[in-house]
């Protein structure tokens, strides 16, 4: 179905409000738009790993989830689902279940990148017909901002404070995506949501409905945790796309697309500027960090583009 | 009629999971338990059983796929030793207090480190308090009478827990014995058919499992955690009647070898007890009164069962094959104490041995020895030692 605002916007929540996530949190929206994707007859099982987006929305007694819901522990979120998906398939051939069941797994960057990195590599190898929905924001917020493999190079976090001796995070971002992308899985897609609904929803559509299983890199920029003013959520959104920090890609069947290509790429720090967790970056002396970084932005485009049959 | 059979421990445990046809088996290899998912992939591969295979990455993806699994309204199983279960841990206790009713095959392997391969039960005696039903088992037979009857306990409405069913490594997982099967139909309609009341792939009234349990109700939770606990002995001694009518084999809380008039027992799980119903048989034809209580229910611990039973004995040995490094004693030891004394048992006088420590070999005349101390004590009421080792060089 081709993407329609307005008959997206008609759709019923599948994550009601009530919630406790954070004002200016980039992880509800990309719950629900994921969750719009959803064919409304289709029933859902999803599955959290331990985290905010856990524990803000399934305190006891109240949940706010309208489908079935499970977590179980913070590094299991890959194995959780593909039990449940294992049973459904018995159940389906059993006659025990009718209708589809759709099984979509969300975890952070800490619980995807770090500590369930092992769970969802296995899951996505075994072939498991599930989503694996990955909302980076680029450090373990719940805990409180420690860095994680997804933290970006030079951020300042509480693990990686910017020292006096030490600069911040001193080293560069694990690039999960491509990580699985060479599980050879039939879809994966990295994207940045905010200002680019329509493609988190397509992506969203792709990968529950591609047979098999499927992973979704969603930037989910953390206002607590980046430092910036919650009004700029959608700038800075807007701008992890235009500097190329967070292209918008796909690979269906291991063909790379490149779904948006600035056509004046801006350089890194207009990222940069807008977060606090970079401010020691723009001091006197340390003009080396940005050039650094602005290197491996490039590099990582160039690298991109190539993969993407563009270079 | 029954089926007579010769076969492994390992072999009896699949053959009981072929039997039961659960939805999902989820496992990762680690010896003495590997053969368990290996002989049951052969039956997925061969579509005699109606179960997805998931073949994990670990032993803690492999008890989370179960948690999956179960929770969407499967029954799930799976079967690991020694530091896979170690690595279970965590999503041991997510099962439990998620009140799934997984069933576990715990092939007993020492605990790393150092590495070894062969028995002990430091293994799960290290997931006593992990909130899963455990029931040992002392041969081949009872390894798979066991399996048979635990979905039955663990899915009863007043229990809803998960269940281990332990037995020896190599010791019985790999030898061969006599063994006597149940009939696929007795089987399957033994077990009957799991109907949860809730599961995630209930459509028509989804739930939400594993929630953020804060001060308000957590403690609640666990209490009827533990309370599931206690409901369990019942539900065990009735399983079991049903299994007895069945097959004819009488299985209880624990059992008791020739206890009727004996002055000194020796307590001990799972393959020991073989052999010390062996020495026990050589001492009566000499005239010593020794016996031996063999528990096969470890949680649900049989507190009063067990003190009642212990209290007309002079002397008591307990047996642990895993340490509790706590300076004090091994854990069926410290259990066994506690139960005596919170139960105004004072009689009988209680020492305990540590042995077998990464498989070392207990032979006849290592119970010899604990029996002749026991029968010292009896004659002098006097303990120069409650905390010993057995067959160990120092």
């Amino acid at each position: 179905m081709a993407y329609n605002l307005k008959e997206v916007a008609k759709k019923p929540e599948r994550l009601t409000g009530g919630h406790r996530m954070c004002a200016g949190c980039g992880a509800p929206v990309v719950v629900r738009q994921i969750l719009k994707a959803l064919k409304p007859e289709d029933h859902a099982v999803i599955s959290s790993a331990t985290g905010c987006l856990e524990v803000s929305t399934f305190i006891y007694p109240y949940t706010a989830w309208t489908d079935s819901f499970i977590h179980s522990a913070f590094e299991n979120t890959g194995a959780t689902i593909s039990g449940a998906e294992a049973a459904y398939n018995v159940m389906k051939r059993k006659g025990k279940f009718e209708g589809e069941a759709k099984f979509i797994a969300f975890g952070g960057d800490g619980g995807t990148y770090d500590i369930g990195f092992q769970a969802l590599s296995g899951a996505m190898e075994r072939g498991h017909d599930m989503v694996y929905v990955c909302y980076d924001n680029g450090a373990y917020m719940n805990t409180g901002i420690q860095r994680s493999s997804a933290t970006p190079k030079y951020a300042d976090t509480t693990t990686s404070p910017a020292g006096k001796k030490i600069p911040g995070k001193m080293q560069p971002r694990k690039d999960l995506t491509e990580i699985m992308a060479n599980h050879h899985i039939p879809y994966v897609a990295q994207t940045a949501p905010i200002g680019n609904m329509k493609d988190l929803y397509e992506k969203a559509e792709k990968a529950i409905y591609t047979p098999g299983p499927a992973f979704l890199n969603v930037l989910a920029p953390c206002p607590r945790g980046w430092r910036y003013n919650t009004p700029d959520l959608m700038e800075l959104s807007k701008m992890a796309v235009e500097t190329c920090f967070w292209p918008l890609y796909e690979v269906i069947d291991g063909k790379y697309i490149i779904n948006y290509k600035p056509k004046t790429k801006l350089p890194v720090k207009d990222f940069l500027k807008l977060q606090g967790r970079f401010k020691h970056l723009f001091k006197a002396g340390n003009e080396y960090m940005l050039e650094e970084i602005q290197k491996e932005v490039d590099s990582r485009w160039e690298t991109l583009l190539k993969l993407a049959g563009e270079a | 009629m029954a089926i007579r059979e010769r076969l492994s421990g390992n072999e009896a445990t699949a053959i009981a999971m072929k039997q039961i046809n659960p939805d999902v088996v989820a496992a990762f290899p680690i010896t003495p338990s590997t053969e368990v998912p290996q002989y049951f992939s052969t039956y997925v591969a061969d579509g005699v059983v109606d179960t997805e295979f998931v073949a994990v990455e670990s032993e803690h993806s492999a008890m989370s796929a179960c948690i999956g699994a179960q929770a969407a309204g499967g029954r799930a199983m799976t079967a690991t030793s020694a530091n896979g279960l170690a690595f279970m841990w965590e999503a041991l206790y997510i099962a439990a207090s998620s009140r799934l009713p997984i069933v576990l095959s715990a092939v007993n392997r020492a605990l790393s480190g150092p590495i070894n391969i062969h028995n002990d039960h430091s293994d799960t005696m290290g997931a006593r308090d992990s909130g899963w039903i455990q029931i040992y088992s002392e041969n081949n037979q009872e390894a798979y009478d066991n399996m048979l009857m635990a979905h039955r306990i663990g899915e009863h409405p007043d229990v809803m827990l998960p269940v281990m069913i332990c037995q020896d490594g190599f010791i019985t997982s790999h030898a061969i014995e006599n063994i006597e099967l149940v009939e696929d139909d007795k089987v399957k309609a033994f077990v009957g058919e799991y109907k949860p009341a809730h599961s995630l792939l209930n459509r028509e009234n989804p739930i939400s499992v594993g929630p953020l349990d804060l001060q308000l109700h957590y403690f609640e939770h666990k209490r009827q955690q533990a309370q599931a606990m206690a409901n369990a002995k019942k539900v065990i001694l009735e399983v079991s009647e049903e299994f007895y009518k069945l097959t004819g084999r009488k299985y209880g809380l624990f059992e008791e070898y020739k206890t009727d008039d004996a002055d000194v027992v020796i307590v001990v799980l799972n393959s020991t007890a073989g052999t010390v119903k062996y020495v026990i048989d050589q001492y009566r034809a000499e005239g010593k009164k020794v016996g031996l209580i063999k528990p096969r229910v470890f949680r649900p611990f049989p507190v009063d069962e067990l003190a009642d039973a212990l209290s007309k004995f002079k002397a008591v040995a307990v047996l642990d094959k895993a340490d509790s490094f706590n300076a004090a004693g091994g854990p069926l030891f410290t259990e066994i104490t506690s139960a005596l004394f919170s139960k105004g048992v004072f009689g009988p006088k209680v020492i305990n041995y540590i042995f077998g420590l990464g498989g070392r070999d207990v032979k006849s005349n290592d119970i010899e020895i604990v029996y002749d101390k026991l029968l010292e004590i009896a004659n002098t009421g006097k303990v120069d030692s409650v905390y010993n080792y057995l067959g160990v060089r120092e």
